[in-house]
């Protein structure tokens, strides 16, 4: 099948510092990827390279999507392209609602001016779904929002623009028990066969009732070890660093 | 103050920059001397006293020196200033009845259109001359007065007399005196005690005239129990000689009245805007300034409230968005000149592309002001390193029980809000602009809902760099 997302020997960096130290990395529809790893391994740095985040620069490899290469692409063309980010600290921004933001979102994203009714129904059966308040949606976006509400308000906006690619970082983090399973329940919803996950967790949580094909040890940089879902038990067992060569253990 | 829905006009940079060929039918000379000033008079056929007002602020502005603070004004050169050019076609009440090009640049400002829909009256200023005047049947049996200032002084000569300049005195500063010497156009308004004039009434100046400088006079009078929404827009198209725009704004808000002043001025950038604007408030009286600065190379405007009666309220909303080549000094002062006086100032401001804005504030509590609350709250956003904001706040307390809150903030945009709207679609300028929009929205919301429409349209033309 033709790949989604290819992305081959890919190293970035902040001023002076390498953070993604050649990676590679495929996805194809239909798939779902897990990426695990320590602290500041770089996980949430290649979710922003991929969606093309100005403060990091890529000095080698490249970002296909689709069979186009986008590893130059502005970051709003890359998400009309189809890919999306949940982030691990969704940004605060006065002044705008949850509601227009997102209709100006997805009138971006489809190129199609959006009934502002029809939306709002739309939207209105979607946060019921995630048990989420409708009257967040005339809150402005994020302010003053909770650990979890903002989380849940990225799911929202996954859901509304329905990407081909959803990377969600960290979306389970300061979930409470209840909310991971209606979050997890929208992911599951939201997944078919022509699109795909990447999913950026510590925990087994969210994962439970999703098919994971493939899961990822991302360590300093590089992908160290890519296996089937029972990678998730393993990590939870031995940890990062005895999946490390004996040459890189030291260093974590 | 309720705010009614007005009309949307849809209307961009281009339809401010039509300029008519300019057919006035009398202006005087370039310059500025005792002839030009007698000549201005003599042409309104105006009272002796102010012939004689006019020529002793003459005198006046030749002793003051120019403002030794603020942004320079060297370009500025009277000798280059036309201070009066009329259209010559007299006050109508009747759109139609007026030339079809100055018709037509009113229509395209949408103003007779909102007449129709959410404005009591309309009043609208040519270069130096008011060429319409209109108040709804409704309002003047109710004794609500709405009219230009020469048909005011012919009228309300002696209400006039007593006001007229008594806020702002030649001597307020250099620009006042040049003010009171050549003044011309504007509205006064006169809204009987306890009448609700329900539907704003807006005055709209327009300058047509290259070179020219604007000078109208507004004097509103609220009496006791009285309410008023009283709207000012101002616009120019974009030469490249220098206009001049000195204004005067005088509001008088008598007990219990309330009266909102809501102001877009959206000049085109060869344009000095030097206005001032003062509200005296009696007892239990609200003044509610809305200000809006987008236009003109530089700007210097601070309207001033002295509360004066026990229990006057002032609250001040200000907007200044400081583009390219852009000066914009703006702020507020309010005198607590009673017990139980209060305060209210919002300020945003906004530079971009190399722009300045810098706001000033003075809240003066004086010694018999006591119980005053004060609250004072600016914010200024600069969207790059050339840009500049400054917030120069001055309080000057002169007594123990006042409760006095100041809050600034000043920041730039954040790169990874720009970000996290980018990657849902939306490309670069349009996140900078919602950004801004959303930075202004307190704002947005206070101003009738058509000029809400246009301060967006303006940030989001502003971020498309089509403004000239
Ligand atoms: N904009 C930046 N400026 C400076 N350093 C950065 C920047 N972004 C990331 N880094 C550094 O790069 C490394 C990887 O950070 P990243 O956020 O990608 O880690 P992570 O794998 O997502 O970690 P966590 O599990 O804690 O979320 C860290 O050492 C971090 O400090
Ligand atoms: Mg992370």
């Amino acid at each position: 099948m033709k790949e989604l997302l290819k992305i081959k020997g890919l190293k970035a960096k902040v001023g002076e510092g390498e953070i993604l130290k050649g990676l590679d990395l495929t996805i194809h529809p239909g798939e779902t990827h897990v990426i695990m790893g320590p602290n500041g391994a770089g996980k949430s740095t290649l979710a922003s390279v991929i969606l093309g985040h100005p403060a990091y620069e890529v000095t080698e490899g490249n970002i296909v999507f689709e069979g186009e290469d986008i590893t130059e692409a502005k970051t709003d063309e890359r998400a009309k392209k189809g890919i999306f980010l949940t982030f691990q600290s969704p940004e605060e921004v006065d002044g705008i609602t949850v509601e227009n933001f997102l209709r100006t979102a997805k009138s971006a994203v489809t190129g199609e001016a959006i009934k502002a009714w029809g939306f709002h129904q739309e939207l209105m059966a979607l946060m019921e779904k995630l048990n989420f308040e409708s009257g967040y949606a005339s809150r402005y976006l994020n302010v003053g929002f909770s650990g979890g509400e903002k989380k849940k308000n990225e799911i929202l906006q996954m859901l509304t623009l329905n990407p081909k690619l959803a990377i969600l970082d960290e979306t389970d983090s300061g979930l409470d028990v209840d909310a991971v399973k209606t979050v997890s329940e929208g992911i599951r919803n939201f997944k078919n066969d022509n699109n795909a996950l990447l999913i950026i967790t510590h925990s087994a949580k969210l994962l439970e009732n999703l098919k994971t094909d493939y899961v990822h040890i991302l360590v300093e940089g590089r992908i160290i070890k890519t296996s089937d879902a029972s990678l998730i038990d393993e990590v939870g067992r031995v940890g990062f660093t005895a999946m490390l060569p004996e040459d890189l253990r030291g260093g974590v | 103050m309720e705010l009614k829905k007005t009309v949307v006009s849809d209307v961009d940079r281009s339809i401010y920059d039509i300029a008519n060929p300019e057919k006035a039918k009398y202006k005087v000379n370039k310059g500025l001397s005792k002839e030009i000033v007698m000549a201005i008079s003599a042409e309104k056929k105006e009272p002796s006293w102010m012939l004689e007002h006019r020529l002793r602020s003459l005198e006046i502005y030749e002793k003051l020196p120019m403002p030794a603070w603020g942004p320079d004004l060297h370009m500025l050169d009277m000798e280059q200033v036309v201070t009066y050019v009329s259209p010559g076609t007299g006050m109508k009440d009747n759109w139609q009845e007026l030339p079809e090009e100055i018709k037509l640049t009113f229509d395209r400002l949408g103003i007779p259109e909102a007449e129709k829909k959410a404005l009591s009256g309309v009043g609208a200023q040519y270069d130096s001359e008011v060429v319409y005047h209109n108040v709804k049947e409704e309002m003047s049996s109710q004794g609500v007065i709405y009219t230009d200032m020469d048909t005011a002084l012919r009228e309300y000569e002696d209400i006039l007399r007593a006001h007229f300049m008594q806020l702002l005195p030649a001597s307020t500063h250099k620009f006042m005196a040049l003010h009171g010497a050549v003044w011309s156009g504007g509205s006064f308004v006169y809204v009987p005690e306890g009448v609700e004039v329900s539907m704003p009434l807006q005055s709209y100046f327009r300058l047509n005239a290259p070179g020219a400088g604007q000078f109208e006079h507004t004097l509103i009078i609220v009496e006791k129990g009285a309410k008023l929404h009283f709207i000012e827009g101002c616009s120019a198209p974009r030469y490249n000689v220098l206009n001049l725009h000195a204004g005067g704004v005088e509001l008088f808000v008598k007990e219990n009245a309330t009266l909102r002043y809501s102001t877009i001025e959206n000049w085109s950038r060869n344009m000095l805007n030097l206005n001032s604007k003062r509200a005296v408030v009696d007892k239990n009286g609200a003044i509610e300034w809305v200000s809006g600065t987008f236009g003109s190379q530089i700007t210097m405007l601070y309207p001033m409230s002295i509360l004066k009666g026990e229990g006057a309220r002032s609250e001040f909303t200000g907007i200044t968005f400081a583009g390219e080549g852009q000066n914009l000094d703006t702020g507020t002062k309010v005198v607590h000149a009673a017990p139980g006086t209060s305060s209210t100032v919002i300020s945003k401001s906004i530079s971009k592309s190399g722009g300045k804005a810098t706001y000033r504030s003075a809240i003066v509590v004086r010694p018999e002001a006591t119980g005053t609350k004060s609250s004072v709250t600016c914010e200024s956003l600069m969207l790059d390193s050339d840009s500049r904001s400054d917030t120069i706040p001055v309080m000057d307390i002169r007594n123990d029980e006042a409760d006095i809150g100041h809050e600034a903030r000043i920041g730039r945009i954040s790169e990874e809000a720009i970000f996290y709207l980018m990657t849902r679609g939306i490309g670069e300028s349009e996140a900078k602009a919602l950004i801004v929009r959303g930075f202004v929205e307190p704002i947005t919301k206070e101003l009738p809902l058509e000029y809400a429409v246009e301060m967006n349209r303006l940030v989001t033309l502003e971020f498309e760099g089509s403004i000239g």
